[in-house]
C-alpha cells in the first residue's frame, strides 16, 4: 500500500445557508487511479470538485491536494499546485473572447512566460489534435463550436499543462454516444499515456464501466461507498441498487460484459472521432 | 528533485550525429532547450533517450519535431516515451492552416465596407424593432388581459423610485451651479434679481429635463441593454419565442412604457429640485428671501417652459428605452458583446436626446413659446 493519496478529503462540511449539502464526507483519491463520483442530481458532487479546487470555502474538514492543504488558499496562492492540475468544467468555461489555440495558451503564458511563441503555437496544436478536434477549430470563437466541441477545448485547455490530476465535470453530458465512448477511450488513453490521475463526476454508466477503476458513490450527504464496481454491486444501500441494478445499469453492464468477453482490436487513437 | 532538460551532440562515424538526450523532458524542466533544438544546424542521424528521466508530451513533442526536422531515428525510448511520441506524432496529419493576415490596406478598405454595411443593416434592424415595438404596443391595447402590469410596475420601482435621490441630489447641485455663475455674471450689470429667471427658465424649459434623460440613459437605458442582452446570451430568449411568448410584448414595451411615463415625473422632481438649489444660492449669496424668490419666479416663468418640459420628457423616455432595448436584442456570441451593446446603448441614447432636444429648442421657438 505505498500508493500515495493525491486528493484527501476529511470530515467536509458544506452549508448553503440552512441546507446542508455535505455532513463529514470523506474521500481518497489514489495516484494514478480514474475515480468516477456518482450521486443523484442535488447530492453535491460539483460541490465537491469546486471545494476541491478551492472554488468552494467549506463550512468544515480538511482538503488535501498533492499533499498540501487548500482550504482558505487564495486564486495567486498554492500555484504549485495549480499547475499539476487541470480542470474541465461541464459547460467547457472557455474564456470566450479568445481563440480556442489562445484558450489553451492561457496557462502556459500563466505558468510559463519564457516559452517562445512558435513553441506555444505548437502545444496548441497538438494539444488541440489529442482532444479530438479537428484542426481548423483552432482559430475558432467558443461561440463558433458545438457543445461537444466547446468540452473538447476545454479538455485541450485542461490538459495544456500536462497536468498530473485532472478533474473532469460530466465530460460526457450532452454527447451522442459515439462523441461519449470517444471521449471514454481519449481519457482512458491519456491516463496511460500521461499517467494521469483523474477525478471523474459523471451520470454516464458507459462511462463507470468503461474507464473507472473506482467509483464512490455520494447520498445522504456523504460518500456511501468508494470500490470498484462489483464492490459495490455487492453493497445493500437502496440508491446503490436502483442506480447499479435499474433498467439503464443492467444494459450498460451488459454492454460492458459482451465487450470484455470479445475484446475487439483497439482501433481507436487519440484524436479519431 | 528531478534535472532540467539537457542534450549532448556526439559524432557517429558515418559523418552524421547523435543527440544525446537526458534528464526531465517535461514542461516545467524544458527551459531553453526547446530554441537550442530548433537552432540545431548539425546533420543529427540519431536521437538517443536512453538517459531520459521523465518525459512528458511537451518533451515528446520536442523530441518528435527535431526528429521529424533531420529525419532522424529515435533510438532508446521506453513504453511511457514511446507512448507519448506516437500520441503527438498524429498531429501532423493535421496541420492547422494559418490564420489569414490579408495586407493592412486591404484589411483597411475591408473594414470600412463592413462598417458601412453594418451602418446600413443596424438602421433596417432599428426601424423594424421600433415597428414590432408598435405593433406589439397595439396588440397588447387591443388585448389588455395581456399587458404586463406587474413588470411595468417592477420598472416604475427600477426607473423613477430607485433614480430619486440620485437625481434630486443631481439637480439640485445644478441649481446651485447655474445660481452661482448667474449672479457672478449679472451682478456687473446690477442685474442680479434676473438670476431668478435664468433659473426659472432653465431648469423648467431644458436643463431639469436634459438632465434627467442623460442620467435616465446611464442607470437605466444601460441595465436595458445589459438585462436584454444577458437573456440573449442564455438562450432565455430563444426559450421565450419557442413558448409563444413575444419577447417585444414581454420585454420591450413594459421598459418603454415605464420609461416613458416616469420621465415627465422624474423630470418635473429634477426640476423643483434645481429651483430649490437655486433659491436656496439666491437666499444666502444675493439675499432675497424665499418669498420673493417665488413670487418673482412665478412672474417671469411662463407656464409654456413647463409643458415644453413635459412634452419632451415622454419622447426622450421612449429614445432612452427603445435604443437600451434595441441593443440588448443586437448581442449575440459572448459576454464582450453585453459591455459593447451597453455602451452603445447610453451613447445613442444620449446623442439621440440632444440632437432631438436641439430640434425642440428651434420648434417652440418658431411657434412663439418664447
Amino acid at each position: 500500500m505505498d500508493q500515495p493519496n493525491i486528493i484527501s478529503v476529511q470530515g467536509l462540511c458544506n452549508t448553503f445557508g440552512e441546507q446542508v449539502i455535505h455532513q463529514d464526507l470523506n474521500l481518497e483519491v489514489r495516484r494514478g487511479e480514474i475515480l468516477g463520483v456518482v450521486g443523484g442530481s442535488g447530492t453535491g458532487k460539483s460541490v465537491l470538485m469546486r471545494s476541491i479546487i478551492g472554488l468552494q470555502e467549506p463550512v468544515a474538514g480538511k482538503i488535501r491536494v498533492f499533499d498540501e492543504g487548500m482550504i482558505g488558499k487564495e486564486e495567486d496562492e498554492a500555484s504549485d499546485v495549480r499547475r499539476r492540475w487541470g480542470v474541465l468544467f461541464q459547460g467547457g468555461a472557455l474564456f470566450s473572447t479568445l481563440t480556442v489555440a489562445e484558450n489553451v495558451q492561457v496557462p502556459l503564458r500563466e505558468f510559463y512566460p519564457d516559452f517562445s511563441k512558435a513553441l506555444l503555437d505548437e502545444i496548441a496544436h497538438y494539444k488541440i489534435y489529442l482532444s479530438g478536434l479537428p484542426a481548423d477549430a483552432a482559430h475558432k470563437f467558443p461561440s463558433e463550436l458545438s457543445g461537444g466541441m466547446r468540452k473538447r477545448a476545454g479538455l485541450a485547455r485542461a490538459l495544456a499543462m500536462d497536468p498530473e490530476l485532472l478533474f473532469l465535470d460530466e465530460p460526457t453530458a450532452g454527447l451522442d454516444p459515439i462523441g461519449a465512448a470517444n471521449f471514454d477511450n481519449l481519457t482512458r488513453d491519456l491516463k496511460e499515456t500521461l499517467g494521469l490521475t483523474v477525478f471523474l463526476i459523471t451520470h454516464d454508466l458507459d462511462t463507470l464501466y468503461a474507464i473507472c477503476d473506482r467509483v464512490a458513490v455520494i447520498a445522504d450527504k456523504k460518500v456511501i461507498a468508494v470500490g470498484a464496481i462489483e464492490e459495490l454491486l455487492a453493497i445493500d444501500h437502496p440508491w446503490i441498487n436502483e442506480y447499479f441494478s435499474g433498467p439503464r445499469g443492467r444494459a450498460a453492464r451488459r454492454g460492458h460484459d459482451k465487450h470484455n468477453n470479445n475484446p475487439q482490436p483497439e482501433l481507436h487513437q487519440p484524436g479519431r472521432s | 528533485m528531478a534535472n532540467a532538460a539537457e542534450f549532448l551532440q556526439e559524432d557517429l562515424a558515418d559523418g552524421g550525429q547523435i543527440l544525446r538526450l537526458s534528464g526531465s523532458f517535461t514542461i516545467a524542466l524544458i527551459g531553453d532547450v526547446d530554441g537550442r533544438l530548433r537552432d540545431l544546424s548539425a546533420n543529427v542521424r540519431k536521437i538517443d533517450l536512453r538517459a531520459v528521466e521523465h518525459m512528458d508530451t511537451v518533451g515528446a513533442w520536442l523530441v518528435h519535431r527535431t526528429a521529424k526536422a533531420s529525419g532522424a531515428e529515435i533510438v532508446g525510448a521506453g513504453n511511457d516515451a514511446s507512448r507519448l511520441l506516437q500520441a503527438v506524432s498524429g498531429a501532423d496529419q493535421a496541420d492547422i492552416p494559418p490564420r489569414p493576415h490579408p495586407p493592412s490596406f486591404e484589411r483597411f478598405l475591408a473594414e470600412v465596407g463592413h462598417s458601412v454595411v453594418i451602418s446600413f443593416t443596424t438602421l433596417l434592424q432599428f426601424l423594424g424593432f421600433v415597428g414590432q415595438v408598435v405593433k406589439a404596443s397595439f396588440i397588447l391595447a387591443m388585448n389588455p388581459g395581456r399587458f404586463r402590469w406587474h413588470a411595468v410596475v417592477q420598472h416604475f420601482d427600477m426607473v423613477g423610485v430607485r433614480a430619486l435621490g440620485i437625481i434630486g441630489l443631481m439637480s439640485f447641485l445644478i441649481g446651485i451651479v447655474i445660481a452661482q455663475q448667474g449672479a457672478v455674471q449679472l451682478r456687473q450689470f446690477g442685474a442680479e434679481v434676473f438670476t431668478i429667471n435664468l433659473i426659472g427658465r432653465l431648469t423648467f424649459r431644458e436643463l431639469g429635463i436634459l438632465m434627467t434623460a442623460i442620467m435616465v440613459a446611464g442607470r437605466s437605458g444601460s441595465a436595458f441593454a445589459a438585462q436584454i442582452g444577458t437573456m440573449k446570451i442564455t438562450e432565455e430568449i430563444d426559450a421565450m419565442r419557442t413558448i409563444g411568448v413575444v419577447p417585444a410584448e414581454a420585454l420591450v414595451v413594459p421598459r418603454v412604457i415605464a420609461a416613458v411615463m416616469m420621465m415627465p415625473l422624474l423630470g418635473i422632481f429634477a426640476s423643483l429640485m434645481s429651483v430649490i438649489g437655486g433659491g436656496l444660492l439666491c437666499w444666502v449669496v444675493l439675499e432675497i428671501p424665499p418669498a420673493t424668490f417665488v413670487q418673482r419666479l412665478r412672474e417671469v416663468t411662463p407656464m409654456t417652459d413647463f409643458w415644453i418640459g413635459m412634452i419632451k420628457a415622454p419622447v426622450f423616455g421612449a429614445i432612452i428605452a427603445m435604443a437600451g432595448c434595441f441593443q440588448g436584442m443586437q448581442v449575440h456570441g459572448n459576454a464582450e458583446q453585453v459591455g459593447l451593446k451597453t455602451t452603445a446603448a447610453v451613447v445613442q441614447a444620449i446623442f439621440l436626446v440632444i440632437v432631438l432636444d436641439a430640434f425642440f429648442a428651434i420648434f417652440f421657438s418658431e411657434i412663439g413659446w418664447n
